[in-house]
C-alpha cells in the first residue's frame, strides 16, 4: 500500500504504480477479432439506418459493421474514415449512448444496442496497425488555404482540403497538434498516445504544412491570412474558461480550472508525480466535470464530489458519464450553488454551497447553506471564446460569444469559414467538430473551384 | 407425460432418437456413453467386408460452414466407413447389445456389389444378435469411387438387387439408406421396396465442397494442397431431407413404407417435423458431433413437453399427420389471398422488410407515414409473398392475414372467391382449356 494513500492536503503517489497503470489504461478494452465478429453479427443492416442518421459525420454504420462481419476490417475502416477521418478517436470518445447507439433498433428489440463504438474502434485499430492509407490526393489545384487551430475541426478541414488537391497550412499555438483530442480528453479514453498517432495519420496524406507555436492575434492577424491565402478556416476552440466569480477563485491555492488540470494530467507521463487533493470538489455538470472528477478519484483522491447547481436531468454529462462517475466513487450533488470559498493561509480548505430551487424556470437560492471540506476545488463551469484569439480588427459576427456560421460553416467575413467549439450552436463534441471541418472544406472547395467541384463531390 | 417409445420394424427403442451410422457409433466406448446419456438406439458405423482394414486420410476429414458466433450450420466429411477390423466391431456390437437389450442396435453395411459379399457379411452380423441392418447406399465420397455407397444408391436396379439378396440371406429387418445425390428420390425408394426392403432411411450426406481455402487455393478440408468433395450434413440439409421424406411418404408406390428420418435433426422440433411427415424414428449425427451426447436430453424433454401440450400420448398419435398436406403446386388453393400485416407495437423499425420488398419484390411496404419513419404494408401492391416475414428480425411482428371470402383484393380489384380453386381448372391454364374442350 502506498504511504501517501490517505495523506491530508495535496499529495502525489497516493496509489501504487500498478494501481495507477490500471486506472489510466483503456476504459473500454478493445474487442478482439472473435468478439468483433460476434458483435457485428448483431447488426441488422437496417434500411436508412437510424444510427447513421444519428452520427454527425453520417458514417455508414451498417456497411462498416457488415464489412467487419465479413472479415474485411480494412474495408470497414475505409468506410469509417472516408466519412470521418478522426473515426479512431471518435470510436473512443463519442458519447455513443446519446448518438448512434441510442438510435440502434436493438434498443427497441431488447434494450441493448449493437456496440457500434467498440466495433468502429476494432476496424480503425486494424487499419492503423497495418498502416492503411485509404486516401489519395486529387491533382494539385494550386489553391492555398490557412487553417487556424489543429484540433479535430481544423485537422479534419485540412485533411479534406488536402484530399481535394489544395495546399494547406495549419497554424497551432500549442506544442502538440490534436487540440482537445490531445489536451482535453480523459487519459483512460485514449491511452498509448493514440491522439498523436492519429494526427500523424491525418497528416500523412500530404499537402498539409504545420506552422507551430503561432498564435492568431499575436504572431499574425486574420487580415494577414485573408490576404495571403485563398481561404481561411478558423478552428480555434475555446481559449478561455468561466470562473466561479467568488472571492479567492484566482488567489487561493488549490482552486483551479478543470480544463487545465485535465490537460496537465494528459501530458504527465508518470501519474505518480502528479499531486491530487484528498478531498476534491468539482463544480459543474458537463463532461469536463466528470472527466476531472473521475480522474481525481483514479489518481487516489479519497473523496470526490461533483456539485451542480441544477438537477441531474439538466446536466450536460450523459447518463452514461454520470454512471461512470458514480461507479468510480464520485458523489454527485445537485441543486447546489457555490457561494463562498474558504481558505487558510492562502490554501483552500472548503467551499460553501447554497441549496437552490427552480421557481418559474428561474434558478433561485433557497437560503439554506452547507459546506464541503476541500483541499482541491476544480471549476468546470464552461469554456468561452477569447475575442483576442480572433486576431484582428475586422471580426466575424458573434452570437453568445461564439462565431456565427451558416450551414456551410461560412462566417460573416468573405473567405473565412469556421467550425468546432468556437462556433455558435455547436454540440461541443469531437465528432461535431470533425463534421464542421469536413463541411467547411467542401464549401471552400466549391467556392474556389466553382460548379465543377460541386459536381465532382 | 408422453410415451416416447417406438417400435420400428419390430425394433423397440425407448425413444425415437437413434444415432446415425457415423463416427459417434464406431466403437463400444462411444455407443456405451451414448446409451448412458439416453439415446434410444444406434446405427453402428458402417462395416465393410472381411479383409485389410479401410484406410482413412491422415489429414483433416471435416469442414464446416458457420453462422453467427461460429454456430455450426453445415458439416462436411471425407471419412470412410469403419477403419477398424471387422471382428473387433462384431465383438463390440454383440457386447453392447447384450448390455443394453432395451436399446436399438442396427448395423450399417457396405460391401462390394455381389451376392456372395452380402451373404457373407450378413451371416457374421446376424451372429451379433443386433436388431437389424442398414444398407449404406449413400456415402457420396471415397467408397463411391470403388463402386459402393452412392454408386449403388444412384442406380435403382442395383438397390433392388442388393435389397433382394439381403432379404434372402437374413432374417433381420433390412433398412436401405438412400443418397440424396439423385434427381428424384422416389425411384431409389421404389426400388428398395421392390427389392423387399423393410424400410428406407434418408438422407445420407449431400455431395459438397464446403469452402475454398483462398490462400492455398484448394477445397477444405485440404490434404497436402488438394481436396476432395465430401458429404454435407447438419442443420443446413434439413430442408432437403424433409422434402425427400415427404416425396416418399406421399408417393402412391411407397406410401406406408417405414422411414427413418435423417438430415440436420438438431432440436426436438426438427425431430417432430420428420415424424409428422411419417418417420418412425429419427437419426442424429451432427448435433451430437457438435455438442456431445447430452443433446438427447433436450431432444427427449422437448418432444415430450410439446406432445403433452398438444395432447399426443404416443409418437404414433402424430406420426404422419403432415404428410397428407404435402401436395403438388397445382393443387394449391388460388382463392386463398393473403396480405402481410406489420404489428407496429412489435416493429423495431429496422426497415429490412421495406428495402427487401422495395428492391427485390413488389414495392409494397412504405418506409414513411406522414414524414415519420414507419413501415406499413400497401395492400394494393402486396402479393402476400412472405419475404418481409422471413427477413424481419422480430418473430411474430409481421403476419400473413387471409382476406375473407367476398372481400375485394385492393391489388387486383377482384372479389375473393369462396371455396377452393386451383391451377388445374384456372382459365389461364392451357391444359385446363384443353380438358374443358
Amino acid at each position: 500500500m502506498s504511504a501517501n494513500r490517505t495523506a491530508a492536503g495535496w499529495a502525489s503517489g497516493r496509489l501504487s504504480t500498478a494501481e495507477l497503470a490500471a486506472n489510466f489504461s483503456d476504459l473500454h478494452p478493445p474487442l478482439d477479432r472473435h468478439e468483433a465478429h460476434v458483435e457485428a453479427d448483431r447488426c441488422y443492416f437496417c434500411f436508412d439506418a437510424p444510427c447513421q442518421s444519428a452520427c454527425p459525420t453520417s458514417i455508414d454504420v451498417p456497411l462498416f459493421i457488415r464489412q467487419i462481419q465479413a472479415d474485411d476490417p480494412i474495408g470497414s475502416a475505409d468506410t469509417i474514415l472516408r466519412a470521418n477521418v478522426f473515426g479512431g478517436m471518435c470510436a473512443r470518445v463519442c458519447p455513443t449512448a446519446t448518438l448512434c447507439e441510442e438510435a440502434c433498433v436493438r434498443n427497441a428489440a431488447e434494450g441493448k444496442p449493437v456496440k457500434i463504438g467498440l466495433l468502429q474502434r476494432y476496424a480503425t485499430d486494424v487499419a492503423f496497425d497495418r498502416g492503411r492509407q485509404p486516401f489519395t490526393r486529387a491533382p494539385a489545384t494550386g489553391r492555398r488555404i490557412a487553417v487556424v487551430g489543429a484540433g479535430p475541426a481544423g485537422l479534419a478541414c485540412a485533411h479534406k482540403l488536402a484530399e481535394l488537391g489544395h495546399d494547406v497550412t495549419v497554424f497551432e499555438v500549442r506544442p502538440k497538434l490534436g487540440g482537445l483530442n490531445e489536451y482535453g480528453i480523459a487519459s483512460y479514453k485514449a491511452p498509448d498516445d493514440f491522439a498523436q498517432r492519429e494526427v500523424a495519420f491525418v497528416l500523412s496524406i500530404g499537402g498539409i504544412a504545420v506552422e507551430g507555436d503561432k498564435r492568431l492575434g499575436q504572431d499574425f492577424t486574420l487580415a494577414d491570412l485573408r490576404r495571403k491565402f485563398d481561404a481561411v478556416f478558423l478552428g480555434l476552440g475555446l481559449g478561455g474558461v468561466n470562473r466561479l466569480g467568488l472571492p479567492g477563485d484566482d488567489a487561493l491555492e488549490g482552486v483551479m480550472d478543470a480544463v487545465e488540470w485535465i490537460a496537465t494530467l494528459r501530458q504527465t507521463a508518470d501519474k505518480s508525480q502528479l499531486p491530487v487533493g484528498r478531498r476534491v470538489v468539482v463544480i459543474g455538470g458537463g463532461m469536463t466535470a466528470v472527466d476531472a472528477a473521475v480522474q481525481a478519484r483514479r489518481l487516489g483522491a479519497e473523496e470526490v464530489t461533483i456539485a451542480y447547481r441544477r438537477g441531474l436531468e439538466a446536466m450536460k454529462a450523459s447518463l452514461y458519464e454520470r454512471q461512470l462517475a458514480q461507479t468510480n466513487g464520485v458523489l454527485i450533488r445537485t441543486w447546489a450553488m457555490p457561494v463562498e470559498l474558504l481558505g487558510d493561509n492562502g490554501r483552500v480548505t472548503g467551499i460553501t454551497f447554497e441549496r437552490t430551487a427552480e421557481v418559474d424556470g428561474k434558478l433561485l437560492g433557497a437560503g439554506e447553506c452547507f459546506t464541503l471540506a476541500a483541499d482541491m476545488v476544480m471549476c468546470a463551469v464552461g469554456q468561452v471564446l477569447v475575442p483576442s484569439d480572433l486576431g484582428g480588427e475586422e471580426l466575424p459576427a458573434l452570437k453568445g460569444g461564439r462565431i456565427v456560421v451558416d450551414d456551410e460553416r461560412r462566417t460573416s467575413l468573405p473567405g473565412v469559414w469556421a467550425g468546432g467549439d468556437c462556433v455558435a450552436g455547436g454540440k461541443d463534441l469531437t465528432v461535431a467538430a470533425v463534421e464542421d471541418g469536413k463541411q467547411a472544406a467542401l464549401s471552400i472547395n466549391r467556392a474556389l473551384m466553382g460548379v465543377l467541384a460541386a459536381a465532382a463531390e | 407425460m408422453a410415451d416416447l417409445s417406438t417400435t420400428f420394424l419390430g425394433i423397440k427403442s425407448p425413444n425415437p432418437f437413434w444415432l446415425a451410422s457415423a463416427p459417434p457409433t464406431d466403437r463400444e466406448v462411444n455407443v456405451t456413453r451414448a446409451f448412458r446419456a439416453g439415446w434410444g438406439g444406434v446405427v453402428w458405423k458402417t462395416l465393410g467386408a472381411e479383409g485389410p482394414p479401410i484406410v482413412n486420410v491422415n489429414g483433416p476429414r471435416y469442414g464446416a460452414i458457420h453462422g453467427a458466433d461460429r454456430r455450426l450450420l453445415g458439416f462436411n466429411n471425407i471419412e470412410l466407413i469403419t477403419d477398424r477390423p471387422l471382428q473387433l466391431n462384431l465383438q463390440e456390437i454383440k457386447a453392447v447389445k447384450k448390455a443394453w437389450p432395451d436399446r436399438a442396435v442396427v448395423v450399417s453395411l457396405m460391401v462390394p456389389c455381389d451376392e456372395e459379399s452380402w451373404k457373407a457379411i450378413l451371416k457374421v452380423v446376424e451372429e451379433t444378435e443386433c436388431d437389424g441392418v442398414e444398407l449404406n447406399f449413400g456415402c457420396p465420397h471415397g467408397m463411391s469411387e470403388r463402386g459402393m455407397g452412392s454408386a449403388v444408391g444412384q442406380v435403382p436396379e442395383y438397390i433392388e438387387m442388393v435389397a433382394r439378396w439381403c432379404k434372402q440371406h437374413t432374417r433381420m429387418p433390412v433398412i436401405v439408406k438412400l443418397t440424396p445425390n439423385i434427381t428424384d428420390i422416389r425411384y431409389p425408394a421404389r426400388a428398395a421396396k421392390q427389392g423387399g426392403a423393410d424400410a428406407v432411411s434418408l438422407i445420407n450426406t449431400v455431395s459438397s465442397i464446403v469452402s475454398i481455402d483462398l490462400d492455398r487455393m484448394a477445397p477444405n478440408p485440404t490434404i497436402d494442397g488438394k481436396g476432395s468433395h465430401g458429404g454435407y450434413c447438419g442443420p443446413a440439409v434439413k430442408p432437403i431431407a424433409l422434402n425427400m421424406v415427404a416425396e416418399i411418404a406421399r408417393d402412391p408406390e411407397t406410401r406406408g413404407l417405414p422411414i427413418s428420418g435423417i438430415g440436420g435433426v438438431t432440436t426436438w422440433r426438427d425431430a417432430a417435423e420428420f415424424i409428422a411427415l411419417g418417420c418412425g424414428t429419427v437419426q442424429v449425427c451432427t448435433a451430437a458431433m457438435t455438442y456431445g451426447f447430452k443433446v438427447v436430453e433436450e431432444l427427449k424433454a422437448g418432444l415430450s413437453n410439446w406432445m403433452d401440450g398438444k395432447g399426443y400420448r404416443s409418437i404414433e398419435d402424430f406420426r404422419g399427420l403432415a404428410a397428407p398436406n404435402v401436395t403438388d403446386w397445382r393443387y394449391l388453393n388460388l382463392n386463398y389471398v393473403t396480405k402481410a400485416v406489420i404489428d407496429q407495437d412489435l416493429c423495431i423499425q429496422c426497415g429490412r422488410c421495406h428495402i427487401a420488398c422495395e428492391d427485390t419484390s413488389h414495392q409494397a411496404i412504405a418506409a414513411t407515414v406522414d414524414g415519420r419513419r414507419m413501415f406499413v404494408v400497401k395492400d394494393e401492391e402486396c402479393v402476400g409473398c412472405n419475404l418481409c416475414i422471413e427477413v424481419c428480425p422480430v418473430e411474430g411482428c409481421i403476419t400473413m392475414q387471409p382476406l375473407a371470402a367476398g372481400a375485394i383484393d385492393p391489388r387486383t380489384g377482384l372479389r375473393v372467391e369462396p371455396g377452393y380453386a386451383n391451377w388445374t381448372t384456372h382459365p389461364n391454364n392451357p391444359m385446363a382449356q384443353v380438358a374443358a374442350e
